[in-house]
This record gives structure tokens, C-alpha cells and sequence, in this order.
């Protein structure tokens, strides 16, 4: 219980010095030492980040020979006969490629439909809950299901299909589809905030111009998001490029693109392949290429890639949204 | 327009919650909304933040204007509408005339806004919102209408400011797109976008930047761009909420002559805190009350002998 006698004094009796600069803080001993951890916290994860990239690209740049940036990789018991990486590099285009084709515009649509319609709302609740456990699901645990879904005889035309109808479930096609659920969180979740950031009054300006719900979407809401999509998009991208259970159970992880027979393009995404994730795995000292040189090097290219995709985030951060009052 | 009458612009009085009641007109919508409505009482005089020398301000005088013959365009009868369990607008029955202004005034929750909304049906998008009563626009009940039709026909400005996040011109030729089955040009878009910028007082400080984005443009520009948008489908109602409160006295001023210059062609409804504005703009008046209509009338009448005893306290809150 609180003895009700003594009242606060009103704080703006003690604040005659508004407009001067703060003078000092005094900071009690815990917060000082708090402070002091932070800061010591983020010194250390400076330090990581410098020292990853300082080392990868000490090691990249040593093994790194561009010959291998346009050489296929190769069998090989010898490091120098194992060839290049360039269909972990093209693997690694076409799946990210694929996969935010679908993560998009499917993860737009969900967005826009949970903040401008979401109706009924246990159903748009339902939606919600389920981006959440896709993001919040390990990559091998959407693997190991899409490789279930996917060896259905129903879903044969995606993937190879071997004598006895045996469905292969891997494919880049899988592997895209999969991929995409991994992305979709981070689209949902920035079109949505970007979204829900537009004030009511600007939509309710052009209901009052005698434009519908899907004209307003399109022409007006969607426009002023750009940004967040673009963000959500690119980080999706991110998650992509560097994952590597899903690339091993359902891209094959083979050491060379193999494209199915028949069709070219359709051939070749019904085909397996790898990614530079799974041939950094695949020739670290962990795994059975046995090629820690080149390792490194595409490990460094891998690097490359997503600190550039880090860099189009901050670069789409930095343009400038349009901004009303609220 | 006279520097020594605070105008309600200048200031968001979101932002400083703390010094608007001793400074500032006061519509603090969001104290208002968080207190019940039987708190609001009639501001005390002085509370406005009137001047006193406001009294002999020159900007109290009526703006000139031409003669007219006010056409009847839109009226509701025994209007009511309710969020949920609170009633908002209470049996509201009145007349909007082409040919003139009408200024809706009244304290902070009285049930202004929602009129103002639903004559253009917009309230119908607020869930919860119920109404009885009729609303005719040219004799015909608004729910007779396809609701875009009817908003095409009852245009609205808003307090803020929001144009959308494209170009000049697109702006204005926003409303002009997507009509019919097959696309106006550009070139057939012109005129009617000149034109309609033209009438908002607008086309001289853009004419050379139309393809600029609209959000680059000044608060006061951009309302007005705002005026241009409505104007350019040439809308035969126009419905303002307090459209001066975030802008500065000469953009103010530019939109106030806009106003009276377009209530020839246009019935003009116009919801202000700005007891001073009513005076320069309006022709008739209407004075609301927790969501009656307490007194209605030309305004010169209710402004110089108001009838009702709430209408005599607030007009005269407003100015000594
Ligand atoms: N969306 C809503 N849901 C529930 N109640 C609402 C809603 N909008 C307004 N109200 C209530 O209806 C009443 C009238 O509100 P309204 O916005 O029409 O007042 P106003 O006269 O425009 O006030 P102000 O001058 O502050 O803008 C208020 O008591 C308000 O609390
Ligand atoms: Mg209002």
C-alpha cells in the first residue's frame, strides 16, 4: 500500500530549463554498467562481422581464380582437377530466382489481403498464425515435407519420374516452390507494415474520388509501398541464397546442373543441380569433395552476393516514402 | 489578412497536446474522443484562443461575393447515425444550396465529421456505423445510387493533406482514369487537368513541374492539388472538413477564396473550428451540439443574434 499523503510534486514545476540542452545525466551504477555491456556487445559483433569478412576475403582472394567462376566442377581426387563452380553459381541464380518469383507476388496478395480486407477475421487470424509457423519452421523441416508432398505420383510432372513411376521429388521446381516459403515471411511482413503505415484518410481520399477497393490497391496503396515490398523482397532473396538443407533433400545437391531430357528450358527445371552453399559444404573439410581451396572460394563469392543484397536493402531504405500526417 | 488573428493553421495540435488549450482553437480530436462527450462543455470565452483584438480584425469581414440564387442540391432528413451504441448525429434535418456556402460549426465530438461523412456514404465504411433517417441528392436517397457514382457527384477534402504518391498531373487526372472501357490519353487528359488546377488557384506555381511528384509540393499546395483532384471529375457537392487547420494563413486564404469563388457551380459544405473562417466564407450556418442541430441559419444572423442560448455561448466563445 502506498501512503497516499505525500502527492508527486507536478513535474513541470521543476522544468524551468526546457529549451536549454540537458544538462548532465546523472546515471545510477546499474545503468552504467548496462550501458557499458551494450556497448562492449556491439564492439564484439563488429569485430565478428570485420573479422569474417576481413578473413574471407584474405582466403577468397588466395584461392580465388576466375577461371573457376566459369569452369564446371568436375570428379576428381585431386583439389586441381575437381574444376570450377559455375553451376553452384548458376544453380544458386535460377533457385533464388524461382523461388522469389513465387514468395512475391503470393506474399504481396496474403498482405494486402490481411491489412485491406481481412475478412472473416478468424480467418485472416488463421492466415497470420501460419506465416508465423512457416517463418518460424527450421528449413530441413519444410524440406523433409516438401520432399513428402512432392514424391506424390500427383505431382510427378515437376520432378523426375523413374522407371516403375517412382516420383524423384527433386527438382529445381521443389526446390523453388519450398524456397518460397522461406521468403514469403519477410515479404508478408514488410508489404504489410508498409501498408498498414499509409493513414486512413489516403485511401478514404480515393474511395471519395469514386474509385473501388481494387483500383485503390492498385493505383494508390501499392505504389506507396514499393519500398517495404522492395525490402521484404530483397531480405527474402537473402534467405534464399544462403540456405542449404533445402538445396541437399530436394535440389539433389548434384555436382553438375543435370537437366531431365526433353524440353530445354522445362528440362532443365525439372532437373537437379547445387548451390554455392551446398558445394561450400560439399568441399569444406566436413564433406566429400575435399577441396577446402575452393571452398573458400566460393564461399567468398557467396559472401559477395549477400552483402551486395544487404547493400540494395539499405539502398531501397534510404529512398525516400511518401510521408502524410496523420 | 490580418497577422494578429491566430488563424487555426500553423500548428498540429496533435503534437502539442499540452499548450494547444491555452493557445490554440481547440480541436483536439484525440482528447476528445478518450473523454466521454458529456465533458464537452462549451469552451469558455477566451478558451478559444481568440485574441481579443480578433474582434476588430479586418479578416472578421464576409470576403465579397457574387449574388446568387441558391438551388436546392442535397438535404437530409431527420438524419441519425450511430457508432455501435453512441449516437453521433441525432434527427439532423438540412438543406445544401448550390449558390452558396454552409459552415457546420460546433465544439470538438459534436458530431460534425460524421455528418459531413455520410453524405458522401463514406461512413458506411466505418464498421458499426449505423443510420436512419434520408439523405436526398437531387430528391433521390443517396442509397439509391451506385455508392462511386454518388462520389463522383459529392466530392471531399480532408483535414490533411493527401495526395497520392504520384506525379502532378496524375494526381489530378486520377479520378478521370479507368471511367469507361478504353483509356483517356494524356493529350485528352490535359485540358480538364489544366483546367481543373486552374480553378483550384493551383496551375501558376506548378505549370512547369507537372510531372514532379504531388508529395513533393507545400502543405498548402498540396490541399489545394487536393481541391484540383475533386475538381477535375466536377463534382456538384463538395464537402470540406477542416480544410485549413493544418495549412498557413495565405494558403488559408488562397483555398477561402477558392471556396467562395466555386459556390456558384458547387454546393459547398464546410466543417471549421475557426469561428473567424465561418464568418469570411459562409452563407448559411449550422451549429451543432453533441449531435443535434441546435440552430440553423444565415450567417450573418446566427453569428449577430443567435436564438439559442449554447449557440450565443459558443459564437460568442469564439470571438469576446
Ligand atoms: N469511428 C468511430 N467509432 C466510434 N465512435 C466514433 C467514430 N467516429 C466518431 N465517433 C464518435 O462520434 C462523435 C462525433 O464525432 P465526429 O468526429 O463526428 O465529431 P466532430 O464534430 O467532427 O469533432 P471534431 O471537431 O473534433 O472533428 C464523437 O463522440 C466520437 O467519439
Ligand atoms: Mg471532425
Amino acid at each position: 500500500m502506498s501512503a497516499p499523503t505525500q502527492a508527486p510534486a507536478p513535474p513541470v514545476a521543476v522544468q524551468p530549463s526546457r529549451s536549454r540542452p540537458t544538462p548532465e545525466i546523472s546515471w545510477s551504477r546499474g545503468d552504467k554498467i548496462g550501458v557499458a555491456m551494450a556497448w562492449g556487445a556491439g564492439i564484439l559483433l563488429c569485430l565478428i562481422a570485420g573479422s569474417i569478412v576481413a578473413y574471407m576475403l584474405f582466403r577468397g582472394i588466395q584461392y580465388l581464380d576466375l577461371s573457376l567462376l566459369f569452369s564446371h566442377p568436375q570428379v576428381g581426387l585431386d583439389q586441381s582437377k575437381t574444376g570450377g563452380f559455375l553451376d553452384p553459381i548458376e544453380g544458386t541464380v535460377l533457385l533464388t530466382v524461382l523461388g522469389t518469383l513465387i514468395a512475391a507476388p503470393v506474399g504481396v496478395g496474403i498482405a494486402v489481403w490481411l491489412s485491406e480486407y481481412g475478412r472473416p477475421s478468424w480467418l485472416a487470424r488463421t492466415v497470420e498464425s501460419g506465416v508465423e509457423i512457416v517463418a518460424g519452421t527450421p528449413s530441413i523441416v519444410l524440406a523433409i515435407f516438401g520432399l513428402l508432398v512432392f514424391q506424390q505420383s500427383f505431382f510427378g510432372f515437376l520432378s523426375f519420374t523413374a522407371e516403375g513411376n517412382a516420383v524423384f521429388g527433386r527438382s529445381f521446381f521443389t526446390a523453388g516452390a519450398i524456397m518460397s516459403l522461406i521468403a514469403l515471411p519477410l515479404v508478408v511482413g514488410a508489404t504489410r507494415e508498409a501498408l498498414q503505415a499509409i493513414p486512413a484518410h489516403v485511401r478514404e481520399a480515393s474511395y471519395a474520388l469514386g474509385k473501388d477497393r481494387i483500383s485503390t490497391i492498385r493505383r494508390v496503396l501499392l505504389p506507396a509501398s514499393q519500398r517495404g515490398i522492395g525490402t521484404g523482397v530483397t531480405l527474402g532473396m537473402g534467405r534464399i541464397v544462403g540456405d542449404t538443407a533445402i538445396v541437399v533433400v530436394l535440389l539433389g545437391a548434384s555436382l553438375q546442373i543435370e537437366p531431365e531430357n526433353g524440353t530445354p528450358v522445362w528440362g532443365l527445371l525439372k532437373g537437379t543441380g547445387s548451390t554455392l552453399t551446398t558445394y561450400v559444404y560439399n568441399n569444406s573439410p566436413v564433406g566429400e569433395g575435399n577441396a577446402p581451396e575452393k571452398a573458400y572460394a566460393a564461399a567468398f563469392v557467396l559472401l559477395v552476393i549477400v552483402i551486395f543484397l544487404n547493400f540494395v536493402v539499405d539502398l531501397i531504405a534510404r529512398r525516400k516514402e511518401p510521408s502524410w500526417t496523420r | 489578412m490580418d497577422p494578429l488573428s491566430p488563424l487555426d493553421g500553423g500548428t498540429d495540435p496533435m503534437r502539442e497536446p499540452m499548450t494547444v488549450a491555452a493557445q490554440l482553437p481547440p480541436p483536439v480530436r484525440r482528447i476528445v474522443v478518450e473523454t466521454p462527450p458529456t465533458a464537452v462543455s462549451p469552451p469558455p470565452p477566451g478558451s478559444n484562443g481568440h485574441s481579443p483584438h480578433a474582434m476588430v480584425a479586418p479578416s472578421l469581414r464576409r470576403m465579397p461575393r457574387a449574388q446568387t440564387t441558391p438551388i436546392e442540391r442535397m438535404r437530409t432528413e431527420a438524419l441519425s447515425i450511430a457508432y455501435g451504441e453512441k449516437l453521433a448525429v441525432n434527427q439532423v434535418s438540412l438543406s445544401i444550396r448550390q449558390g452558396e456556402v454552409l459552415a457546420l460549426i460546433g465544439p470538438s465530438g459534436c458530431g460534425k465529421t460524421t455528418l459531413l461523412r455520410s453524405l458522401n456514404r463514406l461512413v458506411d465504411l466505418t464498421p458499426g456505423a449505423i443510420r436512419g433517417g434520408r439523405i436526398l441528392l437531387d430528391g433521390e436517397d443517396v442509397d439509391s445510387f451506385d455508392v462511386t457514382l454518388l462520389r463522383r457527384r459529392v466530392g471531399m477534402l480532408f483535414q490533411q493533406p493527401n495526395p497520392f504518391p504520384m506525379s502532378i498531373f496524375d494526381n489530378v487526372a486520377y479520378g478521370l482514369r479507368e471511367r469507361g472501357s478504353k483509356k483517356p490519353s494524356r493529350r485528352q487528359l490535359e485540358t480538364p487537368v489544366i483546367e481543373a488546377l486552374h480553378r483550384a488557384g493551383l496551375f501558376e506555381e506548378v505549370k512547369d513541374n507537372l510531372d514532379h511528384p504531388a508529395l513533393a509540393l507545400s502543405g498548402g499546395q498540396q490541399q489545394r492539388l487536393c481541391i484540383a483532384r475533386s475538381l477535375a471529375i466536377q463534382p456538384e457537392v463538395l464537402l470540406l472538413d477542416e480544410p485549413c487547420s493544418a495549412l498557413d494563413p495565405i494558403s488559408t486564404q488562397v483555398i477561402e477564396e477558392t471556396i467562395v469563388s466555386l459556390r456558384t457551380e458547387i454546393a459547398i459544405v464546410i466543417v471549421t473550428h475557426n469561428l473567424q473562417q465561418a464568418q469570411r466564407v459562409a452563407d448559411h450556418v449550422a451549429f451543432m451540439y453533441l449531435g443535434d442541430l441546435i440552430e440553423y441559419g444565415e450567417a450573418e444572423r446566427v453569428f449577430g443574434s443567435p436564438v439559442a442560448e449554447r449557440t450565443r455561448e459558443y459564437v460568442s466563445g469564439g470571438f469576446g
